[in-house]
């Protein structure tokens, strides 16, 4: 299968700080990804040179074969890319459904004249909006919520609201940005079915960034391990969890070769 | 009148649009009360509705799309001379239009100007963008002050061209004149001229809020990085914000020229500014319905209740016997007035009289709005 997001040698430095190091990475149309890594790893930072918030120091980040490394975030998600935040960002005051219909600001033309004029076409359009934003928010179980501000919905409905708001754009690619964080064991459970559900029906292809090995380990087609800015291993959930280098980042030199000290 | 918010009412809501409701027939009534009660303030009441429509326009730059500005004054000001130029016998142009036609190049040149303004500052935000718009507020006035050669300076420009209204027949006035252009001296005229434009203006403004673009607005004043990635341009949105709210204050312009038949730079200073700013935030910023309200409210409160104070407080220290009322003059601590007002307002009720639904939440939940952060571009 083709690759739809191919980073080349894709480096971030901040002052002297290079928050992602030479890393080359792609993911398969239609494939589950993940990038996992201790805190300060680089996995954000790189999410963000995805979603065009960062520009790349160096390096190609290629979408669907074509460069994206110095585009502005709403020509990144116009072309396909969705994405939710690790700190979730809804548009508080506003209910459900329109931020639902924010997400779907790049697909909809109408001009402001048609909007004071109200033309049929508009109208129509406006129409159509609403009722893709409440089969979204069906699909995310929000449906009964809509009217309600998105800074008054529980935690767990917030995540699920901002997965349907980068749904709204049509992306082809999601990067959801530990979407499970803050959750109790079972509402991961159900987010992470409920992504699996939503990639089937939308074919979408995925890119998550998560803490939880278990999660992550649950869903993935293949695992990316940053760490210090730099890419240490690659490949199967099986193959990642039982890679020495892994093993060490996460817990320490010690418990790869725990007599090589000597120690009790 | 629309529901105040789309959704289905509570009961608080279903009152404040009662109220709301009997606001407007007010309004459309007022020129009948005040001559059936002999208040003899219509004089003040046209200018406070223009004020009114000033507020409307800055209630989609501050309200809506979050950005504050402090120099809107400068907008009004480039309405009324761009009408002044096109009408008035003082203009240097070598050819005179119509009130008409002046009203809406007004209103697409102050719209080019809110371009203008807007560019040099799309990367600002919050604090540094009040001072760069509050400093254009005070650019303009004075470059008009300054370029004698076009717009006589201080001297201002005189007369404006008036409206043309050929199908009101004004024989009524008495059968000598036989007028087809509003005088300053048809107040009546005046205001409901004013008042169908300010109906025009929200109007306009309501759709543009409910449609995709006010969306924009609001999603970028909650958190430019989440509207950013939802596809919105930031750019292109904040444009659209200084550039359709400047355009409503052309039609302010243009009015209050035409009905003063003069312009001069000092009428557009930076109280102007202060007093529109001060109109939205009394009435709740973001809530059509309630702008409008704080601007009357606001503007009665400046133009006639600090000038007839004076004149009740004297006959209240004469029935009293206080002679020191009866010498106090309120005219000179207006502002001292207009300020204690603002600051209890601010103390007492901080999200306005009819906050919009936003406001509300941020200032009774106990904490303040959250400052979305800069996206960060490098």
């Amino acid at each position: 299968m083709a690759a739809i997001l191919e980073a080349h040698r894709i480096t971030k430095r901040f002052g002297g700080l290079v928050a992602v190091n030479d890393v080359d990475f792609f993911i398969e149309e239609g494939a589950i990804a993940s990038l996992i890594g201790p805190n300060g790893a680089g996995k954000t930072t790189f999410f963000n040179m995805v979603a065009g918030l960062f520009r790349p120091t160096s390096g190609s980040m290629r979408f669907r074969n074509r460069e994206i490394g110095g585009l502005q975030p709403h020509q990144i998600a116009r072309l396909g890319v969705g994405r939710t935040f690790q700190n979730i960002r809804l548009f508080g005051t506003m209910s459900a459904i329109d931020n639902v219909l924010v997400g779907m600001h790049s697909r909809l033309r109408a001009s402001p004249l048609a909007a004071i004029l109200r033309t049929p076409g508009q109208r129509a359009e406006e129409a159509r909006a609403h009722g893709r934003a409440i089969e979204l928010l069906g699909l995310v179980g929000l449906e009964e919520r809509r009217e309600e501000w998105a800074r008054n919905l529980p935690y767990g409905d917030q995540r699920r609201l901002e997965l349907a708001r980068a749904l709204a754009s049509d992306p082809t690619l999601l990067l959801l940005d530990e979407p499970t964080a803050g959750m109790n064991p079972q509402e991961k459970t159900s987010l992470m079915r409920l992504v699996e559900r939503v990639r089937a029906q939308l074919h979408l292809t995925i890119l998550i960034i998560e803490h939880d090995m278990k999660v992550v380990m649950g869903i993935s087609d293949r695992v990316t391990v940053l760490d210090h800015g730099q890419k240490i291993a690659e490949g199967t959930p099986y193959e990642v969890q039982h890679d020495t280098h892994v093993i060490e980042a996460y817990l320490g030199r010690a418990a790869v070769t725990p007599r090589a000290n000597g120690s009790a | 009148m629309e529901s105040l918010s789309g959704r289905p009412s509570t009961p608080g809501e279903a009152l404040r649009n009662a109220f709301l409701t009997t606001f407007f027939v007010f309004l459309v009534a007022y020129p009948a009360l005040d001559r059936q009660l002999h208040l003899g303030a219509m004089g003040s009441m046209n200018p406070i509705l223009i004020y009114v429509i000033l507020a409307l326009g800055l209630n989609i730059v501050v309200g809506f799309a979050g950005l504050l500005d402090l120099g809107y004054a400068a907008f009004f000001a480039i309405g009324g001379y761009t009408a002044a130029f096109l009408t008035s016998p003082a203009s240097p142009l070598p050819f005179r239009a119509d009130f008409w036609l002046a009203l809406v190049a007004a209103w697409a040149v102050a719209a080019l100007f809110g371009l203008i303004l807007g560019a040099p500052t799309l990367r600002l935000r919050g604090d540094y963008l009040a001072i760069v718009t509050l400093a254009f507020g005070e650019i303009v006035p004075r470059v008009f002050l300054n370029l004698e050669g076009l717009t006589r300076g201080s001297r201002g420009m005189s007369p404006v061209g008036r409206p043309h209204l050929p199908w009101i027949d004004f024989t009524a006035n008495g059968p000598a004149v036989e007028q087809k252009e509003l005088f300053a001296t048809d107040q009546v005229l005046w205001y409901y001229l004013i008042f169908l434009i300010g109906a025009l203006s929200i109007f306009i403004i309501v759709r543009l809020r409910d449609s995709r673009l006010g969306r924009a607005w609001m999603a970028m004043r909650e958190d430019e990085i989440a509207a950013a990635s939802s596809g919105i341009d930031l750019v292109q949105t904040k444009l659209a914000a200084f550039a359709l709210g400047a355009s409503f204050s052309g039609f302010a312009g243009s009015l209050f020229a035409s009905m003063l038949q003069f312009i001069d730079p000092f009428q557009f200073q930076f109280d102007i500014s202060i007093m529109v700013l001060s109109m939205i935030i009394l009435g709740g910023i973001g809530n059509i319905w309630g702008v409008v309200f704080g601007g009357v409210l606001m503007g009665s409160f400046n133009l006639i209740l600090t000038d007839r104070a004076t004149g009740w407080l004297h006959g209240l220290g004469g029935a009293i016997g206080l002679p020191f009322l009866q010498q106090a003059d309120l005219a000179s601590s207006k502002f001292l007035i207009y300020g204690l007002a603002l600051v209890l307002m601010m103390t007492l009720r901080p999200e306005g009289i009819f906050p919009s639904r936003q406001r509300q939440a941020e200032l009774h939940a106990g904490q303040p709005a959250e400052a979305p952060t800069a996206v960060e571009a490098s």
